[in-house]
């Protein structure tokens, strides 16, 4: 025995289907992106400027955790850029510099970092952060005020508040065509509903996502406000307004559909998904809050554990 | 390494090989200088008091090292014992290794012979456990539990080898000779066949009920044939045995009827190669030869940071030494290319519910790896059914994170059962 080449023992499987927690996040970026750019397209230079801070201070706060923590630097993993990406498409283009920083604190460092990290937080990081802003600067998030300046050509009302304050009235100036092509105000990324859409069945076909959670969430949106318009067509704005406006979309494809607190299992995505879409038109229709999304998805990210005991039984399980 | 689709909606599904129609040729290779045979070593004997290292040893001679113990080795070649060292294997298991330098004439053994007139159950047991296929003929004897069903597996439970596929085709005379006399020794009438997606009327006179598997990954685990085949599910914690079920290869039903038609102890065993490139062959070697022969005769280089795979790719186990023989139930080499495997990672489980999607026994792994990791095994035992996995290796196969959830559960089970051997000792 000449020469003894060192093997490398190791335990089975040897092989791996070659998923990575990097691929997905990145491809949740990829997928973000033409509501992005219509944002951009839309807002302009100070939406670019809002959601480049929101990116960059993200993924600066993880790694101020991970060297304060003493862990290995885990900002590659690309999940805090999403974190980072997805709560500058919820805000408004004129967010203040200070209002993106504290946002991206709470979200990454609250949300995520004191739970122990990806995978051990128990509400989505961003929806998190959204709702603690909601409730400390409540201006920050009236659109209609935070975009006064801007000169739009087209109706220059936030729909969701239009509907709430004046019911169906208060929404004939908008048509559906023109809340698909991202022709409405709102949050930078979360206007341009086709772009949204078409980001989240790639998503659902490269099985980054459930389909399971975002079709039951917005059928939930869709039944529920289907019935409050039946009940009183005029005080409730129709079904398609509800799709079409505020975070429904991106709530659906991109926050409920968050790996760490959504679901596993089959029946428990189902419910979860249906009862973000309830409690998101009970919120708007008869609750205090324009837009239910955010809240109705801290709501169900609380129940998710108690929905995964609805589990299939384990192979020779014994009672 | 197989690569998921870029459409991924569903679970991945993963096929075995089915082999053609038309058999790919066994190539022979024969151990060049010595064989290497591991003598299993129960209890704290501490010198070999049977056969000693000078002592000449004959082709299909049983060899038994210690006394008052019924483990033995049957010799794979003619030549002298060189050595007897110890060896421990994987999961604390204790062996002898006994080295034989070959001679250049080979005599055969015919202590066999005596027995092969009249088949029994402690004839066989007495010198036909140590063959190709190391058929279980302990568990048909044990007392305790009654065996009622055979099941002989014509397919190979893990992905790329066609070993048994291979011998139920190839050897079918030996097989069907085989079953008779299984049936003979043990007395047990209902034998079934599982076959991989052929049709049963191949099958017709082989004595035994033919049924056929779906070939989709993992379905020829021994639980999984139970269910879908026998219609009994095993309980979480339960083997097949305690249900009355024994598990064959078809290689150890082939090498049994081949010992009692030629009268001679069969040494040969029949294994898939799986080179680097990819490249599937059935071979044929004496037990005991050491791997490195086997690489030599196809040129297979080795570079450092390889890994050599005894078994399939899903549930195989990797050896650290090219002198590692070949042994009675290996059904296949897997030669992997350091850039092709798989490594593990420290990230954490970021709940994606891949492995649940993926898991054929149900079980809540997004749950139970966290019990795991923190050692937890016993409340992963009573609350995560732990003990419901059947042993397929998807899980890890899938895991985003790339956490060795195979490898925690394997050691989770040892564990347990350690500690409920230690106190049965206490009690």
């Amino acid at each position: 025995m000449l020469e003894q080449k060192k093997l490398i023992v190791s335990h089975a499987p040897f092989w791996h289907n070659g998923n990575r927690v990097t691929e997905r996040s990145y491809h949740t970026i990829l997928a973000a992106l033409p509501a992005v750019l219509a944002g951009f397209y839309f807002f302009g230079i100070p939406a670019v400027a809002v959601v480049c801070l929101s990116v960059a201070t993200a993924i600066l706060w993880e790694l101020a955790i991970n060297w304060l923590t003493k862990r290995s630097i885990a900002i590659g993993d690309g999940n805090a850029a999403v974190i980072g990406l997805l709560f500058g498409m919820l805000v408004p283009a004129t967010m203040p510099w200070w209002a993106v920083l504290t946002g991206t604190f709470i979200a990454v460092v609250i949300g995520k970092q004191i739970f122990g990290g990806i995978g051990s937080n128990a509400f989505n990081p961003v929806a998190l952060a959204i709702a603690i802003m909601m409730v400390s600067w409540k201006h920050l998030f009236d659109f209609d005020g935070m975009l006064l300046n801007y000169d739009f050509a087209f109706a220059t009302a936030y729909p969701i508040s239009a509907a709430k304050n004046f019911g169906a009235l208060g929404i004939e100036k908008f048509d559906l065509w023109n809340l698909l092509m991202g022709k409405q105000i709102g949050g930078i990324g979360a206007t341009f509903g086709l772009g949204l859409i078409l980001g989240g069945i790639y998503l659902i076909l490269r099985g980054f996502i459930r389909w399971e959670i975002s079709l039951t969430f917005l059928a939930g949106v869709y039944c529920s406000a289907f019935l409050f318009n039946l009940i009183d067509p005029v005080r409730f704005v129709s079904p398609a307004f509800h799709l079409l406006t505020g975070y429904t979309l991106i709530g659906a494809f991109f926050l409920a559909t968050e790996d760490s607190s959504s679901p596993v299992n089959t029946i428990p995505m189902l419910i979860y998904g249906a009862t973000g879409g309830i409690m998101t038109v009970l919120i708007r229709n008869i609750g205090a809050y324009v837009d239910g999304v955010i809240l109705a998805i801290l709501v169900i990210n609380m129940i998710q554990p108690l929905l995964d005991k609805i589990k299939p039984k384990a192979l020779g399980k014994v009672v | 390494m197989l690569k998921n689709k870029f459409f991924a909606l569903t679970c991945p599904r993963i096929d075995y090989d089915v082999l053609p129609m038309v058999l790919p040729k066994p190539e022979k290779i024969s151990p060049t200088k010595y064989i290497t045979l591991f003598h299993d070593k129960n209890g704290n004997q501490s010198s070999a008091t049977g056969s000693q290292v000078g002592d000449k040893v004959k082709t299909g001679q049983k060899l038994a090292l210690y006394k008052d113990d019924p483990a033995y080795v049957i010799a794979s070649a003619s030549g002298t014992i060189s050595s007897i060292s110890p060896y421990s294997g994987d999961f604390g298991k204790n062996y002898a290794a006994v080295t034989i330098e070959i001679d250049s004439d080979e005599v055969f053994d015919d202590q066999f012979k005596t027995q092969a007139a009249e088949p029994n159950l402690a004839t066989a047991l007495e010198n036909l456990s140590f063959i190709p296929g190391s058929p279980p003929l302990s568990t048909l004897s044990d007392t305790e539990r009654e065996i009622k069903t055979i099941v002989i597996c014509g397919v190979d439970s893990d992905l790329l080898l066609g070993t048994q596929q291979y011998i139920v085709k190839s050897r079918f005379e030996e097989v069907s000779r085989g079953i008779e006399i299984l049936k003979k020794i043990s007395g047990i009438e209902q034998i079934y066949l599982i076959t991989a997606g052929e049709t049963v009327q191949t099958y017709g006179h082989i004595g035994a009920r033919v049924k056929s598997i779906d070939t989709r990954y993992p379905s020829a685990l021994p639980q999984l044939i139970m269910k879908n085949i026998l219609g009994e599910v095993v309980p979480a914690g339960k083997t097949c045995e305690d249900l009355g079920v024994c598990f064959f290869s078809s290689e150890a039903v082939a090498s049994i009827g081949s010992a009692y038609t030629s009268d001679q102890v069969p040494v040969t065993k029949s294994l898939t190669l799986i080179t680097k490139d990819g490249n599937q062959r059935i071979i044929e070697t004496k037990i005991g030869t050491p791997i490195k022969d086997i690489l030599e005769t196809y040129g297979v280089s080795i570079n450092e940071e390889d890994r050599i795979i005894f078994g399939g790719p899903m549930t195989g186990s990797t050896v650290y030494s090219l002198e590692h023989p070949i042994q009675p139930d290996t059904d296949g080499l897997v030669v992997l290319d350091r850039s092709n495997a798989a490594y593990t990672s420290e990230y954490p489980c970021i709940n994606c519910g891949d492995c649940v999607r993926a898991c054929p026994a149900n079980i809540q792994i997004n749950l139970l790896v966290r019990f795991l990791e923190a050692g937890q095994y016993e409340a992963a035992a009573e609350s995560y059914d732990l003990l419901s996995c059947i042993d397929c290796g998807l899980c890890s196969f899938v895991c985003v994170s790339k956490i060795p959830i195979y490898q925690y559960i394997k050691l989770a089970k040892y564990e347990l059962d350690r500690a409920k051997a230690a106190e049965e000792t206490n009690a």
